[in-house]
């Protein structure tokens, strides 16, 4: 399992409702539905990955989350994810407000375009980076805002978004961010997870 | 069209008292089943028939002599897979194979009915169909689904009963009839009565048909069953059997012979004041108003399992009015899944070969059930 999704794991209690936001194929659902006593449900974007989650028998609805989770009530789930999509919307801004809306809390990664490698892509080669964790073209790239993990940090901190957990990830190594390692963990650092809440 | 077939039939001694006020005793409901009910009595399944459909949803239909309506999705290794699970599929009470329906004798004055039969409704036809748990003993239904009518029948069926069934699957369906189906649905009832054959409903005792009113509202209702495209590819402007047009009135277009065949097909199997009655019962279902406009009300408390799927290109009951049903399950918690399969084949996409239907259907049904025995 990807040490990403464990730590998403650790972070949820038990006997909670947790929704999973562009849930893609559903592989993180099932791994949490096995491990934890959780009530869980998703929402995406894709026909063909839709499919595949509601084949596994999830709870899962075709959808847009740009539009589709004004459907779901004020605090109608315990914990809410975003893995690596909030790039990817046209209104980050709405969409995490939306988040912490309909979640008591919400779990938030982001790859990091801080990340050393990605800098010196640019730097050296003076075209977009291309790494692991962003693979695409410049013209063909689902991401229309990347963001660092400083500037995710600075967003919650400007937007009074208390941060419960701030975790750096590198090379299956988690280790913790704060105010003072912020500007190391932002270049050391491949994805950041959040814990947030209003 | 009353040629004795093989049909099962039970009757319900318990009365019903319909919507409108009347009630009914000791009436005939038709029905088939596929596979076998195992021991637990859990892997039941039953399915509801849309407007022109009937019990034999599988297999070889004993009246037509053609496949049944949904074989495509129920069978041996099919993704409603009757070697697994015990299929139930009933005639709807007004409709005109085997149940009571407006073609039955009135006891009362000893002539059918005609329009003399009681309007329903599809509460009405869910509360007629419960009767089949009692009768095969079945404490809980595995899942109930159907698309169309159908589907309305299953909304309903989880509003009324909202613990009798573990998963539920409406099907390219509305839980409020709109204007333009009311206006669709009209067309077709005019038609048959405007049909001298009709005589006021009461053509059975004289002998009459109005074949041709009821062959032309099943030509309208047709085209609202099929989609733009998949017509223009499967048809546009192709000729029948001929190489020119004939400056006539004629069927010089395939469609219009293709649309004359599917008219006079379905005389063959349908009664005329069957259709008046169970149009009308699509027309009155409007689950949200019954909810005074809260449709999350009509499923409080449930804790089914819901599957809701819309198709692209079906333009009568579009995705926008599934999604309704969606969204007032979501606001309620309750458990809901969704999906929009592709397909250019219209409305009818739920009744034909669409593997990615299919395919969901299948996986769904099969990952839900063996969670259950867990």
């Amino acid at each position: 399992m990807k040490p990403e999704f464990k730590i998403i794991s650790d972070f949820i209690e038990k006997n909670t409702r947790v929704l999973d936001v562009g849930c893609g194929d559903g592989t993180l659902m099932e791994f949490l539905q096995n491990n934890k006593e959780i009530d869980i449900r998703g929402i995406e974007i894709s026909k063909d990955n839709s499919q595949k989650c509601v084949g596994k028998g999830l709870t899962v609805i075709e959808g847009d989350a740009e539009k589709d989770l004004t459907q779901f009530p004020d605090g109608s789930f315990d914990f809410v994810i975003l893995s690596q999509t909030l790039q990817a919307f046209l209104n980050p801004e709405t969409v995490i407000q939306e988040l912490l809306r309909i979640g008591k809390k919400a779990i938030v990664t982001v790859p990091n375009f801080g990340f050393w490698k990605v800098r010196l892509h640019l730097l050296l080669k003076g075209t977009m980076p291309i790494t692991k964790n962003l693979p695409d073209e410049w013209y063909n790239t689902p991401n229309l805002h990347m963001c660092t993990i400083k500037d995710f940090y600075n967003f919650c901190h400007d937007r009074k978004i208390k941060l419960d957990k701030s975790l750096a990830l590198h090379n299956e190594k988690i280790s913790s961010i704060n105010e003072l390692n912020l500007n190391i963990k932002n270049l050391s650092a491949e994805l950041g997870i959040f814990l947030i809440e209003r | 069209m009353n040629e004795k077939v093989n049909i099962k039939s039970l009757i319900i001694d318990k009365p019903l008292k319909l919507d409108c006020g009347q009630t009914i005793n000791n009436f005939p409901l038709a029905y088939e089943t596929y596979g076998s009910l195992n021991k637990k009595k859990d892997n039941a399944i039953l399915i509801f028939h849309a407007l022109t459909g009937d019990q034999f949803v599988s297999g070889k239909n004993p009246l037509t002599k053609k496949d049944g309506w949904w074989s495509y999705a129920v069978g041996s290794g099919k993704a409603i897979d009757t070697d697994k699970y015990f299929v139930i599929c009933a005639n709807v009470i007004g409709g005109c194979l085997g149940s009571l329906g407006p073609s039955n004798t009135n006891p009362v004055t000893n002539k059918i009915y005609g329009t003399a039969f009681p309007i329903i409704t599809i509460n009405d036809m869910v509360n007629a169909q419960y009767n089949l748990l009692d009768f095969f003993k079945i404490k809980k239904l595995f899942a109930v689904m159907g698309g169309s009518m159908g589907g309305m029948q299953v909304l309903q069926f989880v509003s009324n009963f909202p613990d009798k069934a573990k998963v539920a699957i409406p099907i390219a369906c509305t839980a409020s009839h709109s204007a333009q189906n009311i206006a669709f649905n009209e067309l077709g009832r005019q038609s048959i009565m405007a049909d001298a054959n009709w005589a006021s409903g009461d053509y059975s005792n004289q002998n009459k048909n109005p074949n041709k009113g009821l062959s032309v509202a099943r030509m309208a209702a047709h085209i609202t069953y099929l989609s733009k495209n998949g017509l223009q590819e499967k048809f546009g402007r192709k000729l029948q059997e001929r190489d020119d047009l004939k400056f006539s009135f004629d069927a010089d277009f395939q469609i219009e012979s293709y649309l004359r065949h599917q008219g006079s097909a379905f005389v063959d199997r349908f009664d005329a004041n069957s259709y008046l009655y169970i149009t009308r019962a699509m027309d009155y279902f409007d689950l949200t108003k019954e909810h005074n406009g809260n449709l999350s009300r009509a499923f409080a408390n449930t804790k089914t399992k819901f599957l809701v799927i819309s198709f692209t290109s079906d333009w009568l009951y579009p995705t926008s009015e599934n999604k309704e049903i969606v969204i007032a399950l979501n606001a309620i918690g309750a458990d809901v899944a969704f999906v929009e399969i592709e397909s250019d084949k219209g409305h009818d996409s739920f009744l034909l070969d669409v593997p990615e239907f299919l395919n969901t259907l299948k996986d769904y049904l099969n990952n839900s059930y063996s969670k259950n025995l867990i």
